[in-house]
């Protein structure tokens, strides 16, 4: 099947057309032509045929192709892309999130449009590539090119300190991913002489064989050398994530990036993260996961809980968004480490749904900042008088973020805790899965607060001008989410299905 | 039977001959006219020339030339010079920098006096860098490198009413004499050692070498020459002065071209002369390469971070580059994995050409237009020229080694070759100071995009021939993400026939 190399094709060469489009145009250009990908994509799923985990040996990976692309000595760098019931999902994501998130560009976006709506669609295509891609060579292309355009994107469009941001992104973002760079190479230096391509399943299924067992290096045996893989990666990936404490890029990249940056940052680019790890550290050193889920999971407990108190303590609501998204992360650290079927399935369903959520949040306060030119809970109150839906949508997506019933949220939330209270690897579990359950209650706290504040109440708020409902073009994203997110709640099934599938080899016992 | 094999032997050198007539071409145009102001014969004469060149080159490249599919190396002139994969790799490498440079000096030396002159020194160096990738006795190798060096340092005095200029081409010119003295005394302890200057004779003499203690500082004395040539530390001093002062375009060059040149000699010489198990065990040359390598690297990117001027900054990145190809070297610590690892250098000196010249004739753009030297006077240079900057962005990336050009998979290959020598360090500093650089080359791309202009910054002119060669370098630098197997493989086979 070609459909993967069709996508990226196609979103590639959307993008340089909109690079050479007028600015008048490239907006509405940019958002029909990425009709395409998610058209694509919803395509894949609707067909998906694969079973089981890409990186394991059984199964059938799906809209799989591979060719060699060069020869490096006795390793072979492969073009292979394929898709299973883990990255299916994020795929979807991205391709819809991206096309909304054009659309919430159109108004705060006033300069450079054709600049601005190309590198969109390219950062669109390394979203794509990574996670389809299954070589880790080519992975990681696509991995370190999701940098450059999001360090443009901050850097020309962002916030009054977008300098500081982008710099501070860039680099550390992409300190973090030679870190993990140089975590995957020892293992495919323990590896030595068997292994003879980079293709992830090679790597995969080579470590989870034993094909390290004769390692040594200086006296020091293969335990030894699994455990330093997987703390280089699991460090270089919690960056992404982010995990507290190395969350510390992220406030200033949100709060600096344009409104459809975050949408993505925190929608999709924070994904990347959690579905690395749950591809490197869970699948190829699921003994090492398994042997130290005590400061594993402690270091979910800790993003949880530590996320959702910097949410307390802020009163810009971009800055409370981007907080509440590193206490959400932990809960995916948390469902990863518990390695129950239902954590782990509710940690990848998680990564969707706080895509989806997340993305809704920080588009409603996009569309209100768009109105006020404030984000300061406390500049305005009442705003649900002049804004009903926009207001109305927000809060049904802070009741999603807060876990309400029939909403994703909540099914995610609940498969996780369920999962973790019965791990059997993480000891006192039901300890940790209480402390993080706490979470949620710090997390109505601090956004009943600031809805309290801003949407309620008597109308105040001081413009020379005046603020009215929000035109149609800014509000029907936000429905089309609430919608996703909704169906997502009543019909969890529509991914959870082949996330279960996926991931069952995984948790199925050692072997390849 | 392939036509060309009916050429005399003495054919082969005709890449590099190219060039020598093309620089006589040049001389004869100025004796003819001496006051001629047509830059555009001159410049045109000089992209002929190396355009030639590398057409005959890559034809050599295809048609299997003095490559073992066509009755392998080719040897003349007694076996002192030597057509192979190795040679033509890296002609073509030097004629395709010296084509970009003299394609840019067009616009940038317009309106300077002995413009003749210029090209031709350019010509002749390139004569001498050709000549280096083919030396096979150590009294070539020394005769060419000085063809190589001494059009050097007039080109970096070109400007001669610019204090800069004047002063980088002294120091250069000084530094290297000392240099070559020294390199000059360790041939000659090598040729007390074993009673060679060819490299075959060398290594066959050298099974039993007698006098360990000559031999060994005369290797030692060797490094250190080639340490001076590709601008490595302890050597490398220069580097910063002359390129800063040096006319951008030939920044470039020397940077580029010249940096490549002095690296496939030592190639030639570490693996074919000095290679053998006994030479090893009396000095073992590897390890001195493992010190270099890594501390030139470090040494560069840290100096890097702190430059405020953006030419100095690519002097410094220059010589970390330089601590990347060296690994080329450091990790030839099994015989099995030398065609492996010399490998790895060559297609990091081939991508680095391309991206670090193109890096290069940006600045020359930007002196052009009179902008500042500072990062500060990059502000906002996008909004003027977009597709420049574009251009910039895209070497600058490739250069810090993210996917967007070929620099991502020369770093990658330097280091599957570290990985595959065993030397962990290598690795864990070539990784490193990766990271680093993205730092100080994003610095640019900052100016250029993100700040916002200050008022004075008014571009009206577009040089064609600027623009061209900015064009060709970054087509050339992302051509090279998909097409960097056919390089690794053409250098791949090249170092096996050397080893």
């Amino acid at each position: 099947m070609v459909l993967i190399e069709g996508l990226l094709a196609f979103t590639l060469a959307a993008a340089v057309v909109v690079f050479l489009s007028p600015n008048r145009y490239a907006g509405k250009l940019a958002t029909a032509l990425s009709l395409v990908p998610v058209v694509g994509s919803v395509y894949m799923w609707a067909t998906f045929n694969g079973t089981g985990n890409a990186l394991l040996a059984s199964g059938e990976t799906a809209f799989a192709s591979a060719f060699t692309w060069l020869q490096l000595g006795q390793y072979e760098l492969q073009w292979l892309v394929g898709v299973d019931g883990v990255s299916l999902p994020l795929l979807v994501l991205t391709t819809i999130l991206t096309t909304l998130a054009l659309i919430s560009s159109w108004t705060p976006i006033d300069e450079r449009e054709s600049q601005f709506y190309g590198l969109m669609l390219l950062m669109e295509v390394a979203l794509i590539g990574v996670f389809t891609a299954l070589d880790f060579f080519l992975w990681f292309v696509f991995w370190e090119g999701v940098l450059i355009p999001m360090y443009f994107l901050i850097g020309v469009w962002g916030g009054p300190r977008r300098k500081y941001a982008a710099v501070k992104f860039l680099v550390y973002t992409n300190v973090a991913s030679l870190v993990l760079f140089i975590g995957l190479f020892a293992l495919i230096f323990g590896l030595g002489d068997s292994l003879t391509t980079l293709a992830l399943p090679d790597i995969a299924q080579g470590v989870r064989g034993g094909g390290l067992s004769d390692f040594n290096f200086l006296g020091l045996g293969p335990s030894w050398l699994k455990f330093f893989a997987f703390v280089l990666m699991f460090a270089g990936f919690a960056v992404k994530v982010p995990v507290v404490p190395f969350h510390t890029w992220l406030p200033d990249a949100h709060v600096e990036a344009p409104t459809p940056v975050s949408i993505i940052l925190a929608g999709v680019l924070l994904k990347m993260g959690t579905y690395a790890l749950l591809r490197f550290n869970f699948t190829m050193l699921a003994d090492v996961a398994r042997a130290n889920a005590n400061v594993i999971a402690g270091f979910g407990v800790l993003s949880v809980i530590y996320g959702a108190m910097l949410a307390l303590a802020q009163r810009d609501l971009k800055r409370i968004v981007a907080y509440s998204s590193i206490s959400s992360m932990g809960y995916v650290i948390l469902g990863l480490v518990a390695l129950t079927p239902h954590s782990f399935g509710g940690a990848t369903f998680q990564m969707i749904s706080h895509g989806l959520i997340s993305g809704l949040m920080f588009m409603s306060v996009g569309v209100i900042y768009n109105a006020t030119h404030t984000r300061m809970v406390g500049d305005m109150s009442g705003m649900a008088d002049r804004m009903p839906w926009a207001v109305g949508v927000f809060l049904a997506a802070a009741f999603g973020y807060m876990g309400l019933p029939l909403m994703s949220g909540f099914a995610a939330e609940v498969l996780i805790f369920i999962g973790s209270f019965q791990s059997t690897v993480i000891s006192a579990a039901p300890i940790y899965t209480m402390v993080a359950m706490f979470g949620i209650v710090v997390v109505a706290g601090y956004l009943l607060w600031a809805m309290q504040r801003t949407l309620f109440g008597g109308y105040s708020l001081e413009t020379d001008y005046e603020v009215t409902s929000a035109p149609f073009h800014e509000v029907a994203p936000l429905v089309v989410l609430l919608l996703f997110v909704i169906l997502l709640g009543v019909a969890p099934d529509l991914v959870y299905n082949m996330i279960q599938d996926a991931i069952n080899p995984l948790l199925g016992g050692g072997g390849a | 039977m392939s036509s060309h094999t009916a050429l005399p032997a003495w054919a082969a050198i005709a890449p590099m001959g190219l060039f020598a007539v093309t620089a006589l071409v040049l001389f004869l145009s100025d004796a003819v006219d001496p006051d001629s102001e047509n830059s555009a014969l001159l410049a045109g004469i000089s992209v002929a020339g190396s355009v030639a060149s590398l057409g005959v080159t890559g034809w050599f490249l295809v048609s299997g030339t003095g490559q073992p599919r066509q009755n392998g190396a080719i040897s003349i002139f007694g076996d002192s010079l030597v057509v192979d994969g190795m040679a033509l790799f890296f002609t073509a490498l030097i004629a395709s920098v010296v084509t970009l440079v003299v394609l840019a000096s067009y616009d940038y030396v317009k309106d300077e006096q002995y413009q003749a002159e210029y090209y031709s020194l350019v010509l002749l160096a390139a004569t001498g860098m050709a000549m280096m990738s083919a030396a096979n006795s150590l009294a070539t190798a020394f005769i060419s490198l000085e063809l190589a060096s001494l059009p050097s340092y007039a080109l970096v005095a070109f400007l001669k009413h610019n204090r800069g200029s004047v002063e980088a081409g002294l120091k250069y010119f000084l530094i290297g004499a000392l240099s070559s003295a020294i390199l000059a005394y360790g041939i000659s302890l090598v040729y007390a050692a074993s009673g060679a200057l060819q490299f075959d004779a060398v290594a066959s003499a050298l099974q039993n070498p007698e006098a360990a203690g000559v031999l060994g500082l005369g290797v030692m004395m060797i490094v250190g020459g080639f340490a001076y040539k590709t601008a490595s530390v302890p050597f490398h001093f220069w580097a910063p002065e002359a390129y800063e002062g040096a006319p951008s375009p030939i920044s470039g060059f020397l940077s580029s071209a010249s940096k490549a040149a002095g690296f496939v000699l030592a190639f030639r010489v570490f693996t074919v002369a000095l290679g053998g198990e006994a030479v090893l065990d009396t000095v073992d040359w590897v390890v001195a390469f493992q010190v270099l390598a890594v501390v030139t690297m470090t040494v560069g990117n840290f100096a890097a971070v702190k430059q405020e001027k953006v030419k100095r900054m690519l002097a410094y990145s220059s010589i970390g580059h330089a601590g990347y190809v060296l690994i080329a070297l450091a990790s030839l610590t099994d015989a099995a994995n030398r065609p492996f690892v010399l490998g790895s250098g060559m297609a990091h000196l081939l991508v680095y050409g391309f991206m670090n010249t193109g890096a290069f004739l940006f600045l020359a753009l930007t002196e052009y237009w009179g902008i500042g030297r500072e990062f500060e006077d990059f502000n906002g240079l996008a909004s003027q020229a977009p597709f420049a900057c574009a251009a910039m962005s895209v070497f600058l990336f490739s250069l810090a080694g993210l996917p967007l050009g070929g620099g991502f998979f020369s770093k990658f290959y330097l280091l599957m070759a570290s990985i595959n020598g065993g030397v962990a360090l290598l690795a864990v500093a070539l990784v490193v100071n990766s990271a680093l650089s993205l730092y100080y080359y994003s610095r640019v791309v900052k100016a250029m995009w993100i700040e916002d202009p200050s008022g004075d910054l008014d571009i009206e002119s577009y040089p064609t021939g600027l623009y061209a060669a900015i064009t060709i370098a970054a087509v050339v630098t992302v051509l090279l993400v998909p097409g960097f197997g056919p390089v690794a493989e053409t250098a791949q086979m090249a170092a096996e026939m050397l080893v």
